[in-house]
Formats: C-alpha cells, sequence, structure tokens
C-alpha cells in the first residue's frame, strides 16, 4: 500500500529587500546626505562668487590690509585701484577668539571639574540646566548685554590692566581710547563659549575610569591629587578639543562683536585700545553700503572664514572623538 | 563581664566644629576685604572680590596645613578655585538675566502685541507701536525653517542609526562640521545661491532657508541621540514578528522615540529663534506686518532688536530691550519644554 504524500514546495527565503525597504533605505540615504550636499553647495557658490576676487587680488587677499571698493563708470570694480586685504579682520579675528579662549577655557574646566567632581547632586543638576540655558541665549543678547552691562565694568578693568601691566607690548595704549576694545569683545566671547567648553570638558571628566579614581581614593590621594593623577591626563584630550570647538565658535560669532566692537580696519594689536573687528563683522559692516560687485570681495572673505572654521572644527572633532572613544 | 558596643565610625564626614570653622575662614576672609578696601586706597567691587578670593585662598590653605598637613592644605586650595570657577561661570547669567528685565520690563505695555510700527517713529513714546510684526514673523521664519530642516534632520539621525551604511562616519563628521558654520556664511550662501541668481529681492522664504541650515545638524544631533536610546530589542522584536524595516522603523522606533524628536524639534527652534546675522542678510526688515513669505521684506524679533539698538534713541534702545525680553521668555520656554520632555522616559 502505497501513500502518496505531498511535500509542500520549499517557501523561499530570501534576504533581498523589498520593495517598500528599498525606497525606505534610499530616501533615508539621500536625506542623510543633505549635509554633504549643503556643505558641498556652500563650497561652491562662495568660490564661484568670490572666486574673481580672490585670483584679482592675489596674496594680497591674505595679507593686505586695506578695503576700499572703488567703482568705474559701468557700474563694475575697477581692479586696479581696489583692495580688498582681510588680514586686518583675520587679525581681529584671531585676537578676539584668542582672548575668549584664554578667559574661558579656565573657567569652564574648573567649572566642570566643579560639577562632576566637588558638586552635590542636588546643586549639580540646577547648575548643569543654568549652564546649558546660557548656550541657547541668541548672540544678540550677549551684544546688547556687553555692550550696556559689560562695557562700562570692562573699559575700568582695561585701565587697570593698563596701569599695571603696560609694559607688556600688547598692553600698551597708542591713545586714550579704552571703549569698546578687542578685550571687551574677548570677554564676551568668552562668556559665550563657557557653556560648551564646559558640557564637553564634563563629559569627558564624567569618563574617567572609576576604578582608577577609586584606586588613587584607596593609595590615600586627596581629591587635588586624584585629579592631578588620573581625571587630567585622561581628559587632557578632550579639553584641548573642546578648547577648538570653543575656538571655533568664537570666530565665527557676528552679532555679539559687531554690537560690541568698534569696527574699524586697521591690523591693530592693542587689545586694549577700542578698535579691532573680525571677519564676520567685516561682512555684515560692509553689507550694508556694498555695490553688487564689492559683495563678490564679501564672498570671498565669507569663503575664507568657512574654511578656517570648517578647519577648526573638524581638528577639534577628531581629537575629541579619539579621546572619548579609546581612552587610554 | 562588661560589652562595648562598637558605634560605626565616620571620620570622612565633616563634624559640626570642622564646618563650624570653615564658616569662620569664610566670614574672616569677607572681614578681610571689607577692611582692606576701606582702608586702602583700592575699591569698587572688583577690589572687594579680588581681595575675597586672595585672603579666602591663603587662609583656607593656611589653615587647613595646620590642621591636616600640606597634602590636605593644597586639596582645599584647589577646592576653593573650582568653587571661585563656578561663581564666575554662572555670574553673567545673572547678570545677563537681571539686565535684560530691569531694563526690557520698562517697555511692555499691552498694546505691544497688538501693534505694529508701521506708524510710529524712532523717538515715539514707548507706547506707540508694538512688535505683533516682529513676533508674525519670526513665527513664520521659524515654520517654515522647521518643515525645511526636521525632515532632513531626522532622515540624517535615522540613517546614522538604522541604515548604519558606509557613509555613516562621514555623514556624523559632515554633521558636526556644520554645526560650526558660522551663521553669517549661512546667510552669504543664500544669497549667492538663491537671492541673486533667482528671487533678487529680500523675502522670509529665503531668512527660513538661511535658518534651516543652522538648524539641520542640531535636529540631527538631538534625534540621533534619542534614537540611540532605543533598545535594540525593539527593533529585534519588529523584525522578527515579520516586518521589514520600513516598518519596523516606523511603526515601532519612531513612535518609541517620539518625545525625544519633539525635544530635537524644540531645541531647533531655540537655537534658531534669536539668529540675527542671516536675517538681517536676508529678509530686509520691515515695520509692518506682512504674512506673505515669497514676496516683501520680512520683520522679525531679531531684526526689531537690531534696528532699535543701531538707531540709538533711548525709546528705540528701550524697544530694543522689551523685544530681547520677549525674545528670551520664548526661548526659555522651549528650553524648559525640552528638558520637561527629554526626562521623561524614552519609549512612553
Amino acid at each position: 500500500m502505497s501513500e502518496t504524500r505531498v511535500i509542500p514546495a520549499k517557501r523561499e527565503l530570501t534576504t533581498k529587500p523589498r520593495l517598500s525597504d528599498k525606497v525606505f533605505r534610499g530616501v533615508v540615504t539621500s536625506g542623510g546626505l543633505s549635509s554633504l550636499v549643503i556643505l558641498g553647495l556652500i563650497f561652491v557658490f562662495l568660490l564661484s562668487e568670490g572666486f574673481q576676487t580672490i585670483k584679482s587680488q592675489g596674496l594680497y587677499f591674505l595679507t593686505g590690509s586695506q578695503w576700499n571698493a572703488v567703482v568705474t563708470d559701468a557700474g563694475t570694480i575697477d581692479t586696479k585701484q581696489s583692495h580688498f586685504g582681510i588680514a586686518a579682520m583675520l587679525v581681529g579675528t584671531l585676537i578676539c577668539a584668542s582672548i575668549a579662549v584664554i578667559i574661558g577655557v579656565p573657567i569652564s574646566v574648573l567649572s566642570a571639574i566643579f560639577l562632576t567632581f566637588y558638586a552635590p547632586a542636588s546643586i549639580k543638576k540646577l547648575m548643569i540646566t543654568i549652564i546649558d540655558l546660557m548656550a541657547a541665549f541668541p548672540s544678540i543678547l550677549f551684544g546688547l548685554w556687553g555692550f550696556f552691562v559689560l562695557g562700562p565694568s570692562a573699559e575700568y578693568w582695561a585701565k587697570l590692566i593698563h596701569k599695571y601691566l603696560g609694559f607688556i607690548p600688547i598692553f600698551q595704549m597708542p591713545a586714550d581710547f579704552y571703549t569698546r576694545s578687542p578685550f571687551v569683545a574677548g570677554i564676551v566671547l568668552a562668556i559665550m563659549i563657557i557653556p560648551i567648553v564646559t558640557s564637553i570638558s564634563r563629559e569627558i571628566f564624567s569618563q574617567t575610569p572609576l576604578d582608577r579614581i577609586q584606586a588613587a581614593y584607596a593609595l590615600g590621594a586627596t581629591r587635588w591629587a586624584m585629579l592631578k593623577t588620573v581625571a587630567f591626563p585622561y581628559a587632557r584630550g578632550g579639553i584641548v578639543g573642546g578648547t577648538m570647538l570653543g575656538l571655533g565658535r568664537a570666530m565665527g560669532e557676528t552679532v555679539a562683536v559687531y554690537t560690541v566692537l568698534n569696527i574699524v580696519y586697521q591690523i591693530n594689536w592693542h587689545v586694549l585700545l577700542g578698535a579691532g573687528g573680525n571677519v564676520a563683522s567685516l561682512i555684515l559692516l560692509k553689507f550694508g553700503e556694498a555695490g553688487p560687485a564689492e559683495v563678490k570681495a564679501l564672498m570671498a572673505a565669507g569663503l575664507a572664514l568657512f574654511i578656517l572654521t570648517l578647519i577648526v572644527n573638524s581638528a577639534a572633532d577628531a581629537i575629541v572623538n579619539r579621546t572619548s572613544k579609546g581612552g587610554r | 563581664m562588661s560589652t562595648t558596643t562598637v558605634k560605626p565610625q565616620k571620620p570622612w564626614v565633616a563634624s559640626p566644629k570642622d564646618r563650624v570653622e570653615s564658616v569662620l575662614v569664610f566670614i574672616v576672609a569677607i572681614a578681610i576685604s571689607a577692611v582692606t578696601v576701606a582702608v586702602t586706597p583700592m575699591k569698587g567691587k572688583l577690589a572687594y572680590v579680588a581681595l575675597f578670593f586672595i585672603s579666602y585662598l591663603v587662609l583656607d590653605y593656611f589653615f587647613n596645613r595646620i590642621k591636616r598637613g600640606k597634602a590636605a592644605g593644597i586639596d582645599s586650595v584647589f577646592r576653593a578655585i573650582v568653587g571661585m570657577a563656578i561663581a564666575i561661570a554662572i555670574t553673567p547669567i545673572v547678570s545677563i538675566l537681571a539686565a535684560v528685565w530691569q531694563r526690557g520690563h520698562k517697555g511692555l505695555h499691552l498694546s505691544l502685541f497688538t501693534t505694529d510700527m508701521h506708524s510710529a517713529a524712532p523717538s515715539d513714546p514707548i507706547i506707540n507701536g508694538g512688535l505683533l510684526h516682529a513676533i508674525i514673523g519670526t513665527g513664520l521664519l521659524v515654520a517654515f525653517a522647521l518643515v525645511i530642516s526636521v525632515p532632513l534632520g531626522i532622515l540624517t539621525a535615522l540613517y546614522l542609526t538604522e541604515i548604519r551604511g558606509r557613509f555613516t562616519r562621514p555623514i556624523k563628521f559632515l554633521v558636526q562640521a556644520m554645526s560650526g558654520i558660522p551663521s553669517i556664511v549661512a546667510g552669504l550662501f543664500i544669497l549667492a545661491a538663491i537671492v541673486y541668481p533667482f528671487t533678487k529681492a529680500y523675502n522670509g522664504i529665503v531668512g527660513s532657508l538661511a535658518l534651516s541650515i543652522l538648524m539641520i545638524p542640531t535636529v540631527a544631533r538631538t534625534s540621533e541621540e534619542v534614537l540611540r536610546l532605543i533598545p535594540s530589542e525593539l527593533r529585534e522584536a519588529g523584525v522578527a514578528l515579520g516586518g521589514t524595516q520600513w516598518r519596523t522603523v516606523a511603526m515601532v522606533v519612531v513612535p518609541a522615540a517620539r518625545s525625544g524628536l519633539v525635544t530635537a524639534m524644540i531645541l531647533g527652534i531655540a537655537r534658531i529663534a534669536g539668529e540675527t546675522a542671516p536675517i538681517l542678510l536676508l529678509t530686509g526688515g520691515g515695520d509692518s506686518v506682512n504674512t506673505n513669505m515669497f514676496h516683501g521684506s520680512m520683520g522679525s524679533l531679531p531684526f526689531y532688536i537690531f534696528s532699535g539698538l543701531t538707531t540709538g534713541t533711548d525709546e528705540s534702545i528701550t524697544r530694543a530691550w522689551a523685544g530681547i525680553l520677549v525674545l528670551l521668555v520664548f526661548v526659555i520656554v522651549l528650553f524648559v519644554l525640552a528638558r520637561f520632555l527629554g526626562n521623561r522616559k524614552v519609549g512612553k
């Protein structure tokens, strides 16, 4: 007696994505590539608009410190007589950002240490919230505050610095004019970068391996000794990265600097003298009065700023990522 | 036979005596600085604070050194220094909030939210005019920027967490780089790419485009963090029930991360609501209400504040402070809302 067995055909198992998945992956991937597209477009458009200026000015664009547009009768820029050099503004950018880093980073790192290793839990949460809130303040608010509230006090501090440290070249004063100096702008920028540097340092410090901290305490270390031998060596790279991120922010800041600083187009190394500027505030200042031809030169300045901040930010990002992943 | 009960000792906890002593050190330092300010020609808040810092450091060091030895002395000095650092970090925030309230509340009046500035001159009394046009403008600019950047930001985050293709590392890097773009560069880019070739005039929509460039990285990074917190068991469960990746993401992962994604949006809005530089380049300002994003110059809160500041009359500066008060309240409300949503458990 034979029985016929019906063996069902094997169900086809496939790892091939269905149509819906293909569409989904395609949409998400193209959305994900938007940042690449946008950054690429920014570069291309600023370059195409600014190329003419960079070409006609040559190296003077980076080393020169004059900015005057001579327009011919036809309405185009007279390339022979016009000068577009951003050196004065590059120097101003570096000075303001350096002051910001010199003042802001120590405060931020020490605050991060306080929040990570010293603060009681209740205070800690409140203070982190307050400092994070500061990161959300609009930059024009810092400008207004720096101009009206900080300005007068900072002027007094500047006079003190000049009086007692005036023998150092950068604190000398060619003229008795302390209002709206790079020093004040630097302090405002320092306050603006405190939240970001604090939160990055805090993140790095909080990743310090607990076993090493406890080992240090078990060997009889005080809290300071533990910080010196365990936490600082662990967090050094991350702090450097956070500092550079702060530097990048400080270099690109526009409105706060424009409001606080007395923008004068010259190379000014005297940080207490009320004259200076940065690339971003130059663009804002000149844009109002610029004809279509001069705007192209401003585009070139914008391109320089874009590349500068991109380099600083990428370096910062690389350093932070390497530190936070590997540890030691 | 007598028994002794051993009481648990906590030698590391500060005894009442220690507390009193450290408070005394504090008070003595204040006294020293007060006396020095009174006696010597040094004067002002700065001298007071600086002298207090120095005298406290010195007193605290010697007090702890004599009491517990050299290592403890150095330790206490460092503790005092970090305490001072956090005090210095908090001071500007308090000062900013106080200044905004003190100077801004004078400019508040009832018709502020119902009238615009088209019939008010800069030196008119505060009671004339209002910032209705600025509020409507900022609302529209932010809404359009939201429509553009939220899909792109969330798609970027989904790529980084769900697809994890070969572009993951470069995209992560680029999003980070994008978050560092100076806002003025975003403005210049829109100017070069859209305003000069096509529209040739100021309007609202180009402002929104520039703002979305600044908003995308914020939304993308916050969403990515939230999506990473979704347990992978949820994804596995979705796939195990026979769901395709599309259905798993759409029906399981995204709903689970809903409140976090809303937080990302809110933080994005807070990031751009007060952004000034691209607004100044692109939207053209304007004093009257304009609800057409595609035609005519568009007022906004940052522009209102900036023009109030640059006009320079007493009334216009008071108006600027009132504007910043409104803007700041809006940003703080958003921030608190984001905190509230962010603190809720993922998956609820």
